[in-house]
């Protein structure tokens, strides 16, 4: 809330003033308050619902514990597939990315006619989440780690492309323009005044999109796109927990120890 | 820094060819993992049909009158998210309080929740909503504890961020006068973290709707349902349409959001 300058009162004093925010901000949670309710009820979602529940989500939360450790050696060849699918995935969608990230940036595209329909295309591209590409490539190449591959590498293309043309927006135009002075022509002004530049910010963040596609690419077998997702599926469709429980243990340790390495290389990167 | 190259010492060199190979050794194992040659045979034919059914979009499901249509389906998927966004931006306030290092006087209590949260961030949503699932049954109340929890991770974070940045000038004002810790949160922290608070629920919740589209995969309500159905059946033309509405939901709900946002702050 704006608190009332003095002398801008003219017309309403201020006191006026504060006792209309006060009755704005009583609306605007009233609103709130309301909105809240009627979604509650629209899908039938009540505290009843909820306290009965809660006793059947601890049973099952026992059910997971103590993990199997026998299953490890099933889990390791998906678990490995998951990280392969991750890296592919990714260092396509960032190979992909580069020409569009090019073509996306003002100061490397000055003709709107083709930045502006590309922007808008890797706008619709980053409104789709990664399961609904993998549910559809699932469909169209059958299942296995190629369809989840295809999935990350379309979302990976939409983030590092996103990224990188911004970065590309934000770098040092005086290179560029001492090169162009001297006679240097489009692709040895990429060459040597952008892509050094750019070069860090754009595996830094290739890498924090490699951590995004390891934790989506757990998940990815859930419709059927290869990787660990598959086997934790069937352990829960089988109602074995404790496998489940494994796999999901196994899963933290895989992402965590990536993100530990990951957030090294780019802190020694930046 | 490019002419100072040919002068670097021989052990930098070395170290550089290493990790050149050994990230193409990672790379040469990942794509040995891919299988490109299992790539079904009959994909030309399957690809002219989605083309097909993507140029023709079956808008007869945009609207039917009695049962489940795309409208339908769009709303529930934004209902989750709304419910899931206010369910965490709740349960979240207590944990930011916990995490954020000038709280609490002892730093193994803000560091045992940042631990606590950052556990809960790992967990993919979609794991979360299988877990739910199982306890209340599949549907919409599913997914929106699925996002009410899972979100808990991220907000919380940035709550406890923005708390470590507040001022602390109305604070020991108030304690000089004699305020106790309630009235201190009241009136000294409080106003100052509502306004960010308030910003990054909105922004959670452009991430949760995108969440919530994926959540029917797996039963848990929202526009997925109808989208896995459709696939099942290899139903294209539907499928294109799902898919329309759902990049207009996700474009819409940015933008207003996005301007929610910059009002806000």
């Amino acid at each position: 809330m704006k608190p009332a300058v003095p002398g801008s009162g003219r017309k309403s004093p201020p006191d006026i003033q504060l006792i209309r925010g006060r009755y704005k901000r009583i609306a605007t949670w009233l609103l709130i308050i309301v909105v809240f309710i009627l979604c509650s009820i629209h899908i039938h979602a009540t505290p009843y619902k909820l306290m009965t529940g809660l006793p059947q989500m601890g049973s099952l939360l026992q059910e997971m514990i103590p993990p199997d450790w026998s299953y490890i050696p099933t889990i390791w060849q998906p678990i490995m597939e998951t990280i392969q699918i991750a890296i592919v995935g990714t260092t396509l969608g960032g190979i992909l990315a580069i020409p569009v990230a090019l073509l996306c940036a003002y100061n490397m595209m000055p003709n709107k006619w083709v930045s502006i329909p590309m922007r808008v295309i890797l706008n619709l591209v980053r409104t789709i989440p990664d399961l609904l590409f993998a549910s559809i490539f699932v469909a169209m190449f059958g299942i296995g780690p190629f369809a989840g591959m295809l999935a990350l590498l379309f979302f990976s293309f939409g983030i590092i492309a996103k990224l990188t043309f911004e970065s590309i927006e934000a770098i040092d135009p005086g290179p560029l323009e001492a090169m162009t002075a001297v006679g240097a022509n489009r692709l040895q002004v990429i060459m040597f005044g952008v892509v050094p530049q750019a070069f860090p910010y754009f595996v830094s963040y290739f890498l924090y999109t490699f951590e995004v596609n390891i934790r989506a690419a757990s998940v990815l077998g859930l419709v059927g796109a290869g990787g660990i997702g598959i086997l934790l599926d069937r352990s829960l469709g089988l109602f074995r927990y404790d496998r489940a429980s494994m796999i999901i243990l196994i899963t933290l340790v895989i992402v965590l120890a990536i993100d530990y390495g990951s957030t090294r290389i780019r802190r020694s990167l930046l | 820094m490019r002419d100072t190259r040919a002068y670097k010492p021989i052990s930098r060199r070395i170290r550089f060819w290493l990790s050149i190979i050994v990230i193409l050794a990672i790379y040469y194992w990942a794509f040995q993992g891919m299988h490109f040659e299992g790539v079904q045979s009959t994909t030309k034919t399957v690809m002219l049909s989605i083309i097909n059914g993507f140029l023709h979009p079956d808008w007869s499901y945009v609207y039917i009158p009695d049962g489940e249509d795309l409208l339908r389906g769009l709303l529930d998927t934004l209902i989750i998210s709304i419910l899931g966004t206010f369910v965490s931006a709740i349960l979240c306030i207590p944990f930011a309080f916990w995490a954020s290092t000038n709280m609490s006087r002892r730093l193994t209590v803000s560091g045992s929740g940042k631990i606590l949260l950052s556990v809960i961030r790992v967990f993919p949503e979609i794991i979360v909503a299988i877990l739910f699932i199982k306890a209340v049954g599949p549907g919409a109340f599913a997914g929106v504890l699925a996002l009410g929890i899972h979100s808990i991770g991220m907000l919380a974070k940035l709550y406890s961020e923005t708390i470590e940045s507040i001022d602390r000038g109305p604070q020991e004002a108030l304690l000089a006068c004699g305020a106790n810790r309630l009235q201190v949160l009241r009136y000294a922290v409080i106003p100052q973290v509502i306004p960010q608070f308030l910003s990054y629920s909105l922004y959670r919740f452009e991430i949760n709707i995108r969440s919530a589209t994926t959540l029917g995969l797996v039963g848990a309500g929202g526009i997925g349902t109808p989208l896995i159905f459709a696939l099942q059946v290899r139903n294209w033309s539907r499928v294109g349409v799902i898919l329309l509405g759902v990049v207009i939901l996700i474009t819409l709900t940015d933008i207003i959001s996005g301007k929610l946002r910059k009002r806000i702050i």
